[in-house]
């Protein structure tokens, strides 16, 4: 029997669905991944399963209405988010905020920041296949959103900024209780790196997985700790200091090697730092109010285009905001780090073991409502 | 070769130190709660669903059907109607809703309020099987409460 | 009629030892089902399952009533008859390694004279059902899971044997019965780096983290048993905690000395007792690193095998020969 052999490299190549529903995309994030045996050829990511249209309904309501949106974007840095919108409508609007909200923006958006980190950590070791780190991990992040939440009122999407300062203040137990907490989670690092950061099966897996360099950090926008893995010095909090952070003495963890376990190890150093700067506002908290008094009811924007800028812990976010001169925005465009941080997926995980596409996805630190919005 | 041996005992000491890690947890007491059992105590901050004040010196709400909160909510998730009524100054509340699947606990209409007449509720264990289930009915909220 | 008569206790034997090993792999994986979430629990400071009997001890009652009662999905363009096999080929052969066991000086089923190439054999079957179940899936995810298992069973079982072989140098026999006899020393103190060896195959062989790679479920949702459900993920679940006693048996025989421990009155029976605690003991070791370490990578895996296990295996094994015979 004669049978046509056909030599066609399509026939050993094959296509892996990875997502929407997979336990390592941390939500509904889709990969298509041609593969060859073991090794990815081509990844392709699919995006727009949790689209909600955030941006087209900030074009429908009045511009402060849109700040509980903000902390939906991305969930795990909603101070942040909300920060970053609040500082745009004041920046537009000309809106002096107080000293003593401006502190407690720090303070609490430090506190999220840590918050993320630690989330990421234990899901990053997750997606490693090791299932206590991420136990401990929120047994540690709980303490700062029981702390938040005694402030905030919730506990993961806040809406505690307001246009001209903060909805409530902060009172010594807050205080009291974030020094506790400081002091915990130094306590605890020692912890966290004798089970994970030494292991040797954790440095095996993330070292040379994924190369970024500048160069490839700045054609595709990616920001954040992968840009500082890279080698990159560039943290918005100190390239361009913004609310009272430059009042602050912190450092900007940078490794060069630009691969997943530099980047695992900046987002670790960043732990630290956040944690000096959450000491130190504490420190220097003024007196004062939290809330400008003379906002206006009804918040008219002057006609023209605003942006502003803050380091979320993804990332650059950038709120651009377009005004037609009424209390309704023209437009808002929300620049989220996640989004650009993912594009690079193609080009840096292309050949590589299925097992390292994990990993470097992970080293992402992706939070799919932020791609999609 | 050195390389080699090298790797291989610091490898294998590193793991030896994992496991104490975990071997000290074992012997930690747990940090969880069996939630429906055991509950912790919400902080009276926590910001739930809205509700209407009870008074203590009038033993009613103080909604004086003024509406601002409904105009503010960027959800539009509050509904409010009010009526003239024979010998009351202003208008009187005969019906405040509440679709709680919409709301996003943002705090507009508790801050909006001039008579403060709205405050956050600190139920947490709300689920349902329908919509319906979430469309509160406030005013009769408050005049059940005690 | 005289025949019948001299095979009456054999048969008895063939009877009980057949109930004893069905009670084993029963009552393993329920001791070890709890036992597994128990200290999982505890080891990220949890409690665990709480909530069904005192302290969940019923949980796997219930689960199994669970297992037991659900559909068994099977994939539309799944091999039906494979697909319904693999989990049975999976399941049967675990009951035959525990005959050639010494649990004590009188519980044994038999003691062949190749006891342990008895059980390394029966024990590889095992792959071939993962790898059946894979094929049988019909889903990628599944196959890759089987896959790999072959891949790194194969490659496993060779250290695995090299490092048993050096015991096997030092005692001339390959009978369990006459391994745990001759050690008036345990093994693990004549053989510490075979013991270290066979301790990493051990956790290899039985497919558990940190090289689960077969069921890497960050990577590959679930492996080969992606498409499993009910009863016939469950035939996988005790024959994955059957496997471990075995292996587990083969450690406490090789190089904890069997039965030995301060004696007890009726030690040809009671002698069990020790035997189990030890058994246990490595069952612990599994739990406990399954809960604290990440799992390796494909490559990482076959290179500690090819690059340092056998190797120095081999080694170990020279080593030994070269003493034994001076």
């Amino acid at each position: 029997m004669n049978v046509d052999v056909i030599e066609d490299e399509r026939q050993h190549q094959f296509v892996l669905n990875m997502g929407p529903q997979h336990p390592s995309t941390h939500g509904v994030l889709r990969v298509l991944l041609k593969m060859e045996g073991e090794y990815v050829l081509d990844p392709q990511p699919v995006l727009g399963y949790v689209h909600r249209c955030h941006e087209k309904i900030g074009e429908y309501k009045p511009a402060r209405a849109f700040m509980p949106n903000t902390a939906r974007m991305d969930y795990l840095g909603a101070l942040i988010y909300n920060q970053g919108y609040a500082m745009l409508l004041e920046r537009a609007a000309g809106i002096e905020v107080p000293r003593r909200a401006e502190y407690i923006r720090v303070i609490t958006s430090e506190l999220n920041r840590i918050q993320s980190h630690l989330l990421w950590y234990g899901a990053y070791l997750l997606d490693l296949g090791a299932f206590t780190p991420i136990m401990y991990a929120f047994d540690d992040r709980e303490h700062i959103l029981d702390t938040l939440e005694d402030i905030c009122g919730s506990r993961l999407t806040y809406c505690y900024c307001r246009v001209g300062g903060v909805c409530k203040d902060i009172d010594d137990k807050f205080i009291e209780r974030t020094r506790a907490f400081i002091e915990r989670l130094r306590g605890r690092l020692p912890m966290y790196e004798k089970l994970v950061n030494g292991n040797i099966i954790v440095q095996k897996r993330m070292k040379s997985v994924g190369n970024y360099t500048p160069e490839l950090c700045a054609r595709y926008g990616v920001t954040g700790p992968l840009l500082r893995a890279a080698g990159v010095e560039y943290d918005l909090r100190k390239a361009e200091p913004y609310s009272v952070y430059s009042e602050f003495d912190f450092e900007v963890p940078t490794e060069q090697q630009g691969d997943a376990w530099a980047a695992f190890n900046v987002r670790y150093r960043e732990i630290e730092q956040s944690l000096r700067i959450v000491e130190q506002a504490l420190d220097k908290l003024p007196e004062g109010e939290v809330m400008e008094a003379k906002v206006p009811k009804k918040l008219r924007l002057p006609q023209g285009d605003y942006n502003c800028s803050v380091e979320a812990p993804r990332g650059e976010l950038s709120y651009y905001l377009v005004s037609d001169g009424s209390d309704i925005p023209y437009r808002i465009k929300v620049r989220t780090p996640s989004y650009s941080n993912l594009s690079v997926v193609p080009e840096v995980c292309k050949g590589m073991m299925i097992a390292d596409v994990v990993t470097s996805m992970g080293a992402l630190d992706l939070v799919i409502p932020e791609i999609d919005r | 070769m050195k390389a080699y041996f090298t790797e291989l005992f610091t490898g294998a000491w590193s793991l030896i130190v994992g496991l104490t890690v975990t071997l000290k947890a074992l012997f930690s007491p747990v940090v969880t709660v069996q939630y429906p059992r055991q509950k912790i105590d919400v902080t009276p901050n926590y910001r739930g669903h809205i509700d209407l004040i009870k008074d203590p010196e009038t033993g009613t709400h103080r909604c004086i059907t003024c509406g601002m909160c409904m105009r503010d909510c960027p959800s539009d998730c509050i509904y409010l109607e009010g009526e003239k009524q024979e010998g009351v100054k202003g208008k009187v509340l005969t019906l405040y809703t509440l679709d709680y699947t919409k709301c996003s606990h943002c705090g507009a209409c508790v801050e909006v309020c001039p008579t403060q007449a709205l405050d956050y509720c600190d139920d947490y264990e709300v689920a349902g099987f329908a919509r319906e289930d979430f469309h509160y009915d406030l005013l009769k909220r408050v005049e059940e409460r005690e | 009629m005289q025949t019948l008569n001299s095979y009456a206790p054999e048969i008895i034997r063939i009877v009980m030892a057949v109930v004893g090993g069905a009670v084993v792999v029963f009552g393993n994986a329920l001791v070890m089902g709890y036992m597994e979430r128990k200290l999982a629990g505890h080891f990220q400071r949890r409690t665990g399952p709480m909530e069904v009997g005192f302290h969940g001890l019923l949980q796997l009652v219930i689960d199994g009533i669970k297992l037991m009662s659900k559909q068994l999905v099977i994939p539309a363009k799944a091999d039906k008859p494979l697909f319904m096999l693999a989990p049975i080929i999976s399941f049967a052969p675990v009951f035959l390694p525990l005959l050639v066991i010494p649990f004590s000086d009188r519980i044994q089923g038999f003691d062949l004279d190749v006891g342990l190439l008895f059980v390394l054999a029966i024990a590889s079957i095992n792959v071939l059902a993962v790898l059946v179940a894979g094929w049988a899936s019909n889903n990628k995810y599944s196959m890759f899971g089987a896959f790999r298992a072959v891949a790194q069973n194969v490659a496993y079982e060779i250290p695995m044997l090299l490092s048993l072989l050096a015991i096997v140098f030092m005692t001339n026999t390959f009978s369990l019965r006459g391994i745990v006899e001759a050690q008036t020393v345990w093994f693990i103190v004549l053989q510490p780096v075979a013991f270290i060896i066979y301790l990493i195959c051990m956790v290899a062989e039985t497919n558990r983290a940190p090289f689960d790679l077969a069921e890497a479920e960050s990577e590959l949702t679930a492996g080969f048993h992606t498409e499993y459900s009910g009863m016939s993920f469950s035939l996988f679940m005790m024959a994955e905690y059957t496997n471990m006693f075995i292996v587990s048996c083969i450690a406490t025989v090789f190089f904890l000395g069997g039965t030995s421990g301060i004696p007890l009155p009726y030690f040809e029976y009671t002698g069990i007792i020790w035997f189990l605690l030890k058994v246990y003991l490595f069952m612990f070791f599994l739990v406990w690193i399954r809960w604290t370490y990440p799992r390796t990578r494909f490559d990482q895996l076959m290179n500690l095998c090819w690059k340092y296990l056998l190797p120095i295996s081999l080694v170990n094994l020279l080593i030994t020969v070269v003493v034994v015979k001076l």
